[in-house]
């Protein structure tokens, strides 16, 4: 790095600049102590969820109820195989870029080439699952009724397995449209409504005897407890006020709202930082093209970079054991 | 830095020959323990299910494996076994005390709600 730092002419003295007792260029250092304040953020995030969870750790959703689906393994009931894929991708990509790290340190340029390529790719895989895990998520699954103390209720066949609001609920015609800015005030609007109204689950729920409902309580072995026939009926009819098909930041068909907000915020500000790594490791895998770093004579920046990249994946690490796994 | 990296890991148990075999045998090390993770938490064998110190000992032996695979990328991904002592504690004790610490804070106060809660005080389900 001798083209960017300015010697003083003093460098033998212990104070005289140019001193580096932790054996570490200032661009490291600062890269590690970065990484140190970025993950008291992480863990700040991490902490707030591990409140909210022990706040309700008798309520909170399943994860593996949760997370069940795999692209192109269309409605196989899969937990944790797609999130596992990410995690080998990620973990992966830090290998490659370890892998180019230690080819800078030989020098050898198309190596690092090569292995910053493939680092990219993996980056770049893992956002585009996580993209997908998102758009899954909001889209949501069986559908739920939200009651007036805000827990969801969810349905279940005789034999405890899921059943979605589409096998089970006719939707009728309602007098209720969406209310659009354009057809009043124009500050007032609504996202569009949801497929049904809870009159036409009530009328589906006594049409069908054999589904039951399903709260958010967990018994003592960890599973959500279902109501017997007369319960669900009346717990539908007294508390059921709104359908929710999906998960965004007010509701969440799979539980507490404060899951998906959890969710939507730390995997969402994970992949933000994936996102930059990969935004980073492109501008590296240019310069490493362009020859700026063989004609420095180092292959700092790679390392630089990879360090941030590493960070990425302890992250996730983390992040898949807290909202995958526990 | 080239020829500095330390090449063995688990305590001397294996040794490596050049830093990119070293770099695969920890790939190979955390693939291990991920498939394991996601194993028990596909499974949930019923052994692992008992409480120890307020929480179910397969979550305890999930944060351990966790713990582990941080050590490993930290250590062998991130170069920190290379680096000198100073550099190392300055930023792995700054860390993990203040990360510690706000867990614990955390946690205690979310579970002292909870108690708030579930004996009844505040009614939160209408």
């Amino acid at each position: 790095m001798n083209t960017t730092v300015v010697n003083t002419g003093t460098e033998g003295k212990t104070w005289g600049g140019g001193n580096e007792p932790l054996k570490a260029s200032y661009g490291k250092m600062m890269m590690w102590f970065f990484i140190v304040s970025d993950a008291l953020t992480f863990s700040g995030f991490l902490a707030a969820y591990g409140f909210s969870r022990f706040k309700f750790i008798g309520t909170w959703p399943i994860a593996d109820e949760v997370f069940t689906h795999v692209p192109f393994l269309h409605g196989q009931e899969l937990p944790m195989i797609y999130v596992a894929f990410m995690t080998f991708v990620l973990i992966m990509s830090s290998v490659t870029m370890v892998l180019a790290v230690d080819a800078g340190h030989h020098m050898k340029k198309s190596k690092v080439t090569f292995y910053m390529f493939l680092t990219i790719i993996g980056g770049l895989i893992f956002v585009g699952s996580q993209a997908w895990e998102w758009a899954t998520f909001i889209q949501g699954d069986y559908g739920a009724v939200q009651t007036k103390g805000g827990n969801i209720l969810q349905f279940v066949n005789a034999e405890g397995e899921r059943v979605a609001l589409r096998d089970f609920v006719v939707a009728e015609h309602s007098e209720r449209t969406t209310h659009e800015n354009k057809n009043g005030l124009w500050f007032v609007g609504e996202s569009s409504l949801p497929t049904y109204t809870v009159e036409e689950v009530v009328k589906g729920l006594e049409s069908h005897s054999d589904i039951l409902v399903r709260t958010q309580t967990l018994d003592e072995h960890g599973h959500k407890t279902v109501l017997t026939r007369e319960e669900s009926l009346k717990a539908l009819k007294t508390n059921g006020k709104m359908v929710v098909e999906g998960a965004n930041l007010h509701v969440n068909e799979y539980g507490s709202p404060l899951f998906a907000d959890f969710f939507f915020f730390i995997t969402g500000f994970h992949g933000f930082h994936v996102f930059s790594g990969v935004v980073l490791n492109i501008i590296i895998f240019f310069n490493v093209i362009l020859g700026t770093y063989e004609r420095r004579g180092s292959y700092e920046m790679v390392e630089k970079v990879g360090l941030y990249w590493h960070f990425v994946d302890l992250v996730w690490v983390f992040v898949f054991t807290f909202f995958y796994l526990v | 830095m080239a020829h500095a990296h330390k090449l063995e890991i688990l305590r001397g148990l294996v040794k490596f020959k050049s830093n990119t075999q070293k770099i695969w045998g920890v790939l190979v090390l955390l693939s291990i323990i991920t498939a394991v993770e996601v194993v028990l938490g596909i499974y949930k064998p019923e052994m692992f299910m008992g409480k120890v110190i307020g929480m179910k000992l397969l979550n305890w032996i999930f944060i351990i494996l966790t713990l582990v695979k941080a050590y490993y990328i930290t250590w062998d991904f991130m170069h920190m076994r290379d680096e000198t002592s100073g550099l190392r504690r300055a930023v792995v004790w700054t860390g993990v005390f203040l990360i510690c610490y706000l867990a614990f804070i955390l946690l205690t106060e979310g579970d002292y709600i909870q108690g708030v809660y579930s004996s009844g005080y505040i009614k939160s389900d209408f």
